[in-house]
């Protein structure tokens, strides 16, 4: 339905530009130089006129309509059931429409329902039929109205460059939007929970059972949410992915930069970048049903006592995600060491690698560390692996071979399944959100400064 | 001096058994412009380094052609020639630097006493140890003063205990005459000093391996002339222990610092001599140009 | 001038650097030969990591291409299907077609004797069996009353037992197969009555709680939808920003503000994004939850950092000479950035924006927050119908045990990775292409 409206208003837009510009003509006494912009313009400035206004009505229009029609249904209840508690309301709501749309629910003989159901149908049918009015009238209104506002004097360009520019700067300001979005959902969610629960107990507290409380008389009354050991599992994790993405990243991106030949690194260097593009699910998989099963063989073999979702699997797994990612960065990092210091030290003497370990390293160190930062905040905010191959369970251990569990899993957890909105629970993935979002952005900054002072060095 | 051209047949055919320039024809005017033969003297009584038939390509570009001459010991000799001619290349041919460059070829012999410096139980290592390098632009590296100069020494296991080090560390900044402005700092960065004060420094550090030749290009070309007249001044003390090689654009610097200077013009070797002869009485057509100011 | 001396007394400027450096050489070359080999190490583990993880997941998944079907002789009886004879079409579809396929496998085992060996028999085939009946039936009425060999779809144990994933000296009661079901599998490979056809069903069916019927059409289309939204909201806001951030922004705090923002929204972890979804899309704007349309406004938000990064890199690729050119001849700032500047780039912009795409549907851990792992049954058919996406079919079927949905996943995550391969291949032909040295 609403489909076909948006493509009846694009053809009218097309028909508009059309008219637009011979209008344009038919003004100018087909001479365009009595025009003060190209004809086109005029066609832009029509179609704008018909298109513009009618698509911003539409779009209010079908954000609200719903929940208007669920307004002026459930007004229309009887009683009983309009003074139901929220949630038990939520779910007559959740049955009227699936009633509407032709689903079978349990209530479906209630004539009750059945009767609300026909007035929702009937409601919407208004509401769309509405909507096709206002919309098409707009449109051929504004058709009208620029049919009428085009003249010989009139600056065409200028309006329709105004209305782009207008577009363009709207345009950037999503990415602020977006991130003033992020901070405000974690923020306000976060601040409700901590109402609830202090922020000590949430920052320092050594327990973290959110299913169930400990005490009858334990604040938040749902469980415990001390989530120090969710931090732990989390550095556990992370530094055992940086044991295997720095030396491993590290040496690669010297070898290619310093050692192989063009060939070979023409070759190598996107063959280890295909390892950045490998979905984070393919990894989780690879870590459940590949490492982990064999991390575990491997310890019952040697006596070793190892979880079946050990840290060690997750972490493994993740360092061979951020393998690329450190190697690409180091690469930047090493080729902006100006070739003069290779210079001066080999003509010192030195051979490669001492160059390398006492020239090169040192000088390439800030940005080096500054790409481990933007790594660690990578390994930090991951998700699928650690959903997928580390544990739930809020072990606060510093042993490898014992499940542990992360901020990311527990936010995963927490939100998914059934999950009533504003209990400390669902609360609680928000604030561990925010420990993220404010930990990962603080890694950024202080990576790309270093980063970018290193660069100024050398330019 | 009608003798320079035989001087060069004889110098070439006396150290290689080989011919490979083509003997000249009697018309060609030793001063032509079309002479590409090199005029003056190349040999020395004491050569330090001895280059013959040296070849360079950079791809297929042949960058030097045919160059042989002698580098005296405890001489400072003096490469100049407009850019472009091959000095740097030809310079970094001495040190084997043009291994780093992976399009760059080098044939002929250069040899450093009596050793190849292209043989095989020569290592590049140890050549370049023997003859250090100074670059155009200063290259501290990113360490302490102290590092800087220490570095060669730590790196090729000159001492055995930290003071001397400290010994050796103090020695090379005096010889390069930096002691004075550096004494109380040397934990800072290297990069901190002037640019002029970093050239000394890089000299001090090529210098603190002992090298037996220092080859320094362009060493000046970034200084101010107060900075510049100090290095000219280290190289007229450093030449009682070393063999200096320096290219140079110019030409008074030449004829300050050299005893010997080569003209070099797009790749080729054209004149050879003393310094004071090239400078007040060039044979060839090129040089005569290159020096009053004609060309380049 | 105090000279520097060596312990044993000779001034070190007159020992000879010669001998010094040559004592230790073979060290010194050990010590690079050593440092080789580790880079050379670390490379071949990295490239060796991406050489076992598909060889794995290849290995796993290619036979899940290849599913086991069972021939067996179908009566379709009249007195079954159409009692009454009037070929009503509500008699017909909900007429009890695992009668047929009973009879069908008893006549193959004539046999075969009481209760509990007899739904052993029937367990040898899918329970989408008798739907492959009713499907045949209802789109071809004159069926009824004829004699069919019909191969219809076995069951995940069988078909995991055919595939040799199933020990057959395995204690019979820990094994899903028991051994008279292999006994008569071995009867039907004899008579050459059981054979691996190409999957279809994989490709046709949505998920499923059997292995043998889930398929991942729902996942992709729900990518699809998804991956729509996600383009048609990105791709011209990116392009915009792009464009006024590199073309027309004057550079003042404002612009330092929106360029750092987007530096830091680049790194934010994608699962924030989801956060982000579920607070604003679903919860304040009351969208509906598992719905495209919410995977798709999370993931462009996602996405759109990439875009204007690459596109920025495109702008600022096109030489100032042609901007030059462009405003010399008349043209107001806008038609010269449209005119000719945004041709130029367009090539550099779409190879960044495929990239981003090619992220975003490798993308799920934002998917799980608004509610996208959902068990869907129905294959998606517009942008508020709930969905799943491909990754995290991927990822809710990796939970299940089954052996024969541990293959379905592998050949989940091949699919996924041959679009990915693809949508890179584009962005790389598409940069070759139009790679254009100024
Ligand atoms: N790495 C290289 N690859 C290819 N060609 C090169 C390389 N280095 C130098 N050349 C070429 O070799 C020739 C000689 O260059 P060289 O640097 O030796 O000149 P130069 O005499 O030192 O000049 P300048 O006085 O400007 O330093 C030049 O034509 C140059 O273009
Ligand atoms: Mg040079």
């Amino acid at each position: 339905m609403q489909p076909f409206l948006l493509l009846t208003l694009l053809l009218l837009s097309a028909g508009a530009y059309y008219l637009g510009r011979r209008r344009a003509f038919a003004v100018a006494d087909g001479h365009v130089r009595n025009l003060h912009s190209l004809p086109s313009f005029y066609g832009s400035y029509a179609a704008l006129w018909c298109g513009l206004p009618a698509l911003l009505v539409f779009a209010l229009w079908a954000a609200a309509q719903p929940n208007l029609v669920v307004n002026w249904v459930v007004a229309g209840l009887p009683p009983e059931l309009r003074d139901l508690p929220p949630d038990r309301l939520n779910l007559v709501i959740n049955d009227l429409k699936n009633l509407v749309g032709g689903n079978f629910v349990a209530s479906a003989s209630d004539p009750v329902m059945v009767e609300a159901a026909e007035r929702y149908r009937r409601l919407q049918a208004i509401g769309n039929a509405a909507l096709w009015v206002v919309v098409l009238s707009l449109a051929i209104a504004g058709i009208a109205y620029a049919w009428r506002a085009i003249s010989p004097a009139l600056r065409a360009r200028n309006r329709v460059e105004g209305v782009i520019n207008i577009f363009l700067i709207a345009s950037s300001t999503v990415a602020i939007f977006t991130t003033i979005g992020i901070v405000l959902s974690v923020v306000f969610e976060s601040l409700l929970f901590f109402r609830q629960v202090p922020v000590a107990e949430f920052l320092f507290g050594l327990q973290w059972s959110p299913q169930t409380a400990l005490r009858a008389d334990q604040v938040g009354s749902s469980g415990a949410f001390g989530a120090v050991p969710l931090f732990a599992g989390t550095l556990l994790i992370s530094g055992i992915a940086m044991l295997v993405a720095v030396p491993i990243g590290l040496m690669s991106a010297l070898y290619l930069s310093e050692y192989a030949t063009p060939k070979f690194r023409a070759f190598a260097k996107p063959a280890l970048e295909i390892l950045a593009g490998i979905p984070t699910v393919v990894y989780g998989f690879f870590a459940a049903l590949t490492v982990a099963p064999l991390i575990r063989q491997i310890g019952t073999a040697v006596g070793l006592h190892v979880a079946s979702e050990s840290a060690l699997a997750a972490g493994l797994v993740m360092g061979i995600m951020i393998i690329p990612f450190v190697s690409s960065l180091s690469d930047d990092v090493i080729n902006a060491v100006p070739q003069s210091m290779r210079d001066g030290s080999y003509a010192l003497g030195a051979t490669k690698s001492e160059t390398i370990t006492r020239v090169l390293l040192p000088a390439a160190l800030p940005g080096i560390v500054g790409s481990i930062l933007l790594a660690i905040s990578r390994a930090i905010g991951e998700t699928m692996i650690v959903v997928m191959a580390a544990g739930l369970s809020a072990n606060l251990t510093a042993n490898p071979l014992e499940a542990v569990t992360t901020v990311t899993v527990q936010i995963v957890t927490l939100l998914t399944g059934d999950q009533e909105f504003d209990s400390p629970k669902t609360l609680a993935a928000f604030a561990l959100g925010l420990v993220l979002f404010v930990v990962t952005l603080i890694l950024n900054i202080i990576a790309l400064r270093v980063v970018r002072k290193y660069r100024e060095q050398y330019e | 001096m009608s003798t320079t051209a035989i001087d060069t047949q004889v110098a070439l055919n006396g150290t290689l058994n080989r011919s490979a320039s083509p003997p000249r024809s009697a018309g060609v005017q030793v001063t032509d412009y079309d002479n590409r033969q090199t005029v003056g003297k190349i040999t020395v009584d004491n050569p330090k380094m001895t280059c013959r038939e040296v070849n360079v390509y950079y791809g297929e570009k042949h960058a030097i052609k045919n160059v042989s001459l002698d580098i005296g010991a405890n001489e400072v000799i003096a490469f100049i020639g407009p850019s472009g001619c091959g000095k740097s290349t030809f310079i970094r041919c001495l040190n084997r630097m043009n291994d780093t460059i992976p399009s760059a070829r080098v044939t002929g012999l250069i040899k450093l006493d009596e050793d190849d410096i292209h043989a095989k139980e020569i290592d590049v290592v140890q050549l370049r140890a023997r003859v250090g390098m100074v670059f155009q632009k200063p290259n501290p590296f990113p360490k302490s003063i102290y590092e800087n100069v220490a570095y060669g020494p730590r790196i090729h296991g000159m001492v055995n205990t930290k003071a001397e080090l400290d010994d050796l560390v103090r020695e090379s900044l005096e010889r390069a005459g930096l002691i004075k402005e550096v004494e109380k700092r040397m934990l800072e960065p290297g990069t901190s000093l002037s640019g002029g004060q970093q050239q000394r420094l890089c000299i001090a550090r090529a210098i603190a391996v002992n090298p037996e030749v220092i080859l320094m290009d362009e060493p000046c070309s970034a200084l101010d002339p107060i900075a510049t007249a100090k290095i000219e001044e280290l190289i007229d003390e450093l030449r009682e222990n070393y063999t200096i090689v320096i290219v140079t654009h110019s030409m008074q610097q030449a004829a300050r610092v050299s005893q010997r200077t080569a003209y070099f013009h797009l790749g080729d070797l054209i004149e050879i001599g003393d310094t004071d002869q090239i400078f007040t009485n060039p044979r060839h057509k090129l040089t005569e140009d290159y020096i009053t100011g004609r060309f380049g | 001038m105090n000279k520097a001396t060596s312990h044993d007394g000779v001034p070190l400027r007159e020992r000879d650097i010669k001998t010094i450096v040559n004592a230790g050489l073979a060290r010194r070359h050990a010590a690079e030969r050593r440092f080789r080999w580790y880079g050379l190490i670390a490379i071949s583990l990295g490239l060796a990591f991406v050489v076992l993880m598909f060889a794995n997941i290849i290995g796993k998944g290619l036979p899940a291409f290849w599913q086991t079907y069972i021939q067996v002789p179908i009566h379709f009886d009249a007195a079954v299907l159409d009692p009454e004879g009037n070929r009503d079409p509500q008699t017909l579809a909900s007429a009890d077609y695992g009668a047929l396929v009973r009879a069908g496998l008893r006549q193959t085992f004539p046999a075969v004797e009481g209760r509990l060996p007899l739904r052993a028999l029937s367990a040898l085939l899918s329970t989408d069996a008798a739907y492959e009946l009713q499907r045949r039936v209802l789109a071809d009425p004159q069926l009824i009353g004829a004699q069919q060999e019909i191969w219809l779809l076995a069951s995940a144990a069988v078909d995991t037992f055919v595939k040799g994933n199933i020990d057959r000296t395995l204690d019979e009661a820990n094994r899903p197969i028991k051994d008279q079901q292999i006994e008569w599998i071995d009867q039907l490979r004899a008579a050459d009555k059981i054979e691996r056809q190409f999957n279809a069903v994989l490709f046709r069916n949505g998920d499923s709680r059997e292995p043998e019927q889930a398929g991942i059409r729902g996942a992709l289309m729900g990518s699809f939808f998804t991956l729509l939204v996600t383009f048609l909201l990105s791709f011209p806001i990116g392009v915009a920003t792009a464009v006024y951030l590199e073309e027309f922004a004057p550079k003042n705090r404002w612009t330092d503000i929106i360029e750092v923002n987007i530096n830091n929204l680049a790194a934010v972890p994608s699962i924030v994004f989801g956060l982000l979804g579920l607070a604003v899309f679903i919860n304040f704007f009351g969208l509906p939850r598992s719905a495209p349309l919410v995977g798709g406004l999370v993931l462009s938000l996602m996405t759109l950092p990439v875009i204007i990064i690459a596109g920025r890199a495109a702008l600022t690729s096109v030489p100032p000479s042609i901007r030059e050119a462009a405003l010399g001849m008349g043209a107001s700032k806008l038609q010269m950035v449209g005119h000719h500047v945004l041709p130029l780039a367009m090539p550099g912009m779409l190879t960044g924006s495929i990239i981003g795409m090619a992220r975003a549907l490798g993308e799920s851990a934002p998917l799980l927050m608004i509610g996208m792992v959902a068990f869907i049954v129905d294959v998606p058919k517009g942008f508020l119908d709930p969905a799943t996406v491909l990754p995290v079919q991927i990822y809710l079927w990796s939970d299940l045990p089954e052996r024969a949905f541990v293959e379905r996943t592998s050949a989940a995550i091949m699919v996924l990775l041959a679009f990915m391969i693809l949508m890179n291949g584009l962005a790389i032909l598409l940069r070759k292409r139009f790679e254009r040295r100024w």
